[in-house]
């Protein structure tokens, strides 16, 4: 899992139909010290987090279709926790 | 997933049998405040809907070819959505 932070929610009408009523947000990647790493991802919702909050993302194929019960379902990125605090070293 | 702009068709006039009448398009891959970055690519289009100059969100890996109706054929890239609107969120 990577650390990242909500940065914006992407509208979508027209897409593969595994995504429909999916809440799609884009998250900036982060390092441990809080700082933005220069990536982004688009990746889907599952736990109704907000914006700006520090999230825990999932970039695994075969985790993320296990947390959405759906073997074949074209995933990679999943939110799946939502960062209260870090202590890094 | 990344954001992406459409830039171009293409038609394969020979294609392996399982990518037979799947779309290709031509696309820029673009950063979260849509500046181009890195180098175009090709993809498949799950949607059957995109065309040049909309905004549009791929997948690429295994993830790629699981989004075709033809699932598990040898695409690295698939576009998955068109993007209506991207909402920005004002972080302090």
């Amino acid at each position: 899992m990577i650390l990242g932070r909500i940065i914006g929610a992407i509208h979508s009408t027209i897409n593969h139909n595994f995504y429909n009523g999916k809440k799609l947000l884009l998250v900036e990647k982060l390092s441990p010290s809080g700082k933005r790493s220069g990536s982004y991802v688009i990746a889907v919702d599952s736990i109704d987090a907000g914006a700006g909050e520090t999230v825990l993302v999932l970039e695994e194929g075969n985790s993320a279709r296990q947390v959405v019960n759906d073997p074949m379902a074209p995933i990679r990125s999943i939110i799946v926790g939502i960062v209260d605090e870090i202590q890094a070293q | 997933m990344l954001l992406g702009r459409v830039i171009g068709t293409l038609v394969p006039s020979i294609v392996i049998k399982d990518l037979e009448s799947v779309p290709m398009l031509i696309i820029q891959p673009l950063t979260e405040s849509l500046e181009s970055s890195g180098s175009p690519l090709v993809a498949a289009d799950s949607t059957r809907m995109a065309a040049p100059q909309e905004l549009i969100y791929y997948e690429g890996g295994r993830e790629a070819a699981l989004a075709l109706e033809k699932w598990f054929v040898p695409v690295d890239h698939a576009i998955i959505g068109i993007v209506d609107d991207i909402h920005y969120i004002e972080v302090e």
